[in-house]
């Protein structure tokens, strides 16, 4: 793979190995300038690892990166200058205030502090914290931290910004806040890389996307590619008396694509939900409950590795 | 010495930039904004030590015999106490604030996300304690001349000498603290920083313990800072004291070694 002129990020084979395992295990990728790419996996997957590499915060333990068209071997502190990263853990300075922490940070990236003072202020609007300027960071809310993080993130105007986990662990609205702030991002031009648990996140914001599943690459393509080249249309969700089963799966052997069984449900998936509904009536087996919807994201990871995103 | 710290063997990824470091410096002063009575009151420890001891015990004493000459104990003793305030300014950064940075606030991980790295922080908070040893031990020199408990002018050497023991203190510190993973390890420090104060021949010479038991405390660093802070306030200057001078720029270059090979290992897996 060679990398392309707007290729903001050009990994190939790339890896990490921690002690002996690789959590990141060969993976390519190619992200173009002013899309919002997104690592969507579960808990170990490596999307953080992954993170790490591309912010120049950790060095790769074999394959090639470019980032910003740079080595991060030989140009860390010149790739860093133009990515703003939002951690998985906001690291922000607890002792001090909302102000001071946008301040200071602007500060490690060399800005004058007159400049920097002036975007703080912008940001705090940004970020809906004009408010809590002066209160200290300890006596943030988990969601005002995170908005924090994420203003804080921005004040050297970075070309790419990488957020780890916007928003977990916040609630609904804060959430769509968060969301609105980074639609607001790409349409000024700028490259996003998030990573998420939540498929729905990925289908709202994502342009592109990867499923990562223990440190690989196990799909890639837009949010719409990636569910209509990996699972049927719709989905029929079942809820059965234990030991009914086995019984309808060969009953409705020819009415479905494929059927997923999961602890609590099996997922039936074809192209028409309600013929599929149908048909299990016809077979006089009673669901204790049934619930026909489109397949989702979840579905693609369920169907790629077997296993449920959030587990 | 920029050479020398360049030259460190770091491998490609670690750079270094005084500019980028000072930021490290200026995060910290931000902080003590709010702190600043924190930051003067390390500053009276070693003037009521002076003014108990120097004065009070020095009335007692009398006067004392060091290296040939006879001083008033006041004079003898407050060397000693500089070369302690200096060490005090560095050791609570170096240890427990580094510590609180590095493992509970994580502030390293935010700042090596930025143009830092790795060695900039590392410089940026030897910077800092020198920053805060050099307003103890500045302070307390004035004082000394104050007192007259400075001999020739020769004792402005004291301050750069300061600066030495606060950053070896600082880079030993650092060190050290980037091995512990608890905070009950920081106790240990506490440990070793009082039996120093009171047995690195602050109060009284070596000639009080017996040979063997001198031999050990020449080794100790804050002895080093000590038998080079009183000649240099005494005024009994000899080339002898380069030796004083390389002991602690040695522990400096190991201390600083130590601590940026830890911390790129522990923050940039
Ligand atoms: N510093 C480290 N030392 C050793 N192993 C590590 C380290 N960091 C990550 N790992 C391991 O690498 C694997 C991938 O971790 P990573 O944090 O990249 O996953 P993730 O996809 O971000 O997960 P999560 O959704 O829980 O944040 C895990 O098995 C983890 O235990
Ligand atoms: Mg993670």
């Amino acid at each position: 793979m060679e990398p392309l002129r707007d290729e903001v990020v050009h990994a190939s084979a790339l890896t990490k190995t921690f002690a002996g395992t690789n959590a990141v295990d060969g993976i390519d990728l190619s992200i173009r300038r002013g899309e919002v790419f997104g690592f969507l996996g579960p808990n170990g997957a490596g999307k953080t690892s992954t993170m790490r590499m591309i912010a120049c915060m950790s060095p790769r333990s074999s394959g090639d990166l470019l980032v910003r068209g740079l080595d991060p071997t030989f140009a860390g502190p010149e790739i860093r200058a133009g990515i703003g990263l939002v951690p998985q853990e906001d690291a922000l300075d607890s002792e001090m205030s909302v102000f001071d922490n946008l301040v200071i940070y602007g500060r490690y990236f060399g800005l004058a502090r007159r400049e920097v003072r002036a975007r703080a202020q912008v940001l705090l609007e940004f970020a809906q914290l004009a408010d809590r300027a002066s209160t200290k960071v300890d006596h943030l809310s988990g969601g005002m931290r995170r908005r924090l993080a994420i203003a804080r993130s921005l004040i050297s105007r970075p070309e790419l910004v990488i957020l780890d986990e916007p928003t977990t662990g916040l609630d609904p609205q804060a959430r769509h806040l968060v969301w609105d702030r980074l639609f607001q991002l790409r349409s000024e031009g700028v490259t996003l890389i998030i990573t998420t648990h939540y498929m729905d996140e990925a289908e709202q914001l994502c342009d592109r996307l990867v499923v990562m599943d223990r440190g690989r690459i196990v799909g890639e393509g837009t949010p719409r590619e990636l569910i209509a080249s990996t699972v049927p249309r719709e989905v029929v969700e079942l809820r059965l008396n234990p030991g009914a089963t086995p019984a309808l799966l060969v009953a409705l052997k020819d009415h479905v694509e494929r059927v997923e069984q999961l602890a609590d449900r099996i997922c039936c998936y074809g192209e028409d939900g309600d013929a599929i509904l149908e048909a299990v009536i016809a077979t006089g087996i009673h669901p204790l409950s049934s619930l026909v919807r489109r397949a989702t994201l979840e579905d693609v990871f369920l169907a790629l590795t077997g296993r449920q995103l959030i587990e | 010495m920029i050479a020398i710290l360049r030259a460190l063997p770091m491998g490609p990824t670690v750079t270094l930039s005084w500019r980028r470091s000072a930021h490290v410096i200026e995060r910290n002063v931000m902080n003590y904004r709010r702190n600043w009575f924190y930051l003067v009151s390390g500053f009276f420890e070693p003037l009521f030590y002076l003014l108990a001891v120097g004065a009070g015990v020095g009335r007692l004493v009398g006067t004392v015999q060091t290296s040939g000459h006879s001083v008033s104990y006041a004079a003898f003793v407050a060397p000693g106490l500089l070369a302690s305030a200096a060490m005090n300014g560095a050791i609570f950064d170096a240890t427990y604030n580094f510590f609180f940075k590095l493992k509970v606030e994580r502030t390293y991980e935010a700042m090596l996300a930025t143009p830092l790295s790795v060695m900039d922080v590392a410089i940026g908070e030897l910077g800092w304690t020198l920053v805060r040893g050099m307003l103890y031990a500045g302070g307390f020199l004035a004082i000394m001349a104050v007192f007259g408990d400075c001999h020739s002018y020769d004792a402005m050497l004291c301050l750069p000498a300061a600066m030495l023991i606060t950053l070896a203190f600082a880079a030993i510190g650092l060190a050290l603290t980037s091995y512990m993973s608890q905070w009950q390890h920081l106790g240990t420090v506490a440990l070793a920083v009082l039996p120093l104060f009171l047995f690195s021949g602050t109060f009284y010479g070596l000639d009080a313990y017996p040979g063997w038991l001198q031999e050990v405390v020449r080794c100790s660093p804050l002895y080093q800072g000590v038998a080079l802070l009183r000649a240099l306030a005494l005024g009994h200057l000899s080339a002898l004291l380069l030796i004083h001078v390389l002991y602690l720029v040695l522990l400096i270059l190991f201390g600083l070694f130590v601590v940026s090979r830890r911390l790129a290992r522990v923050l940039t897996p």
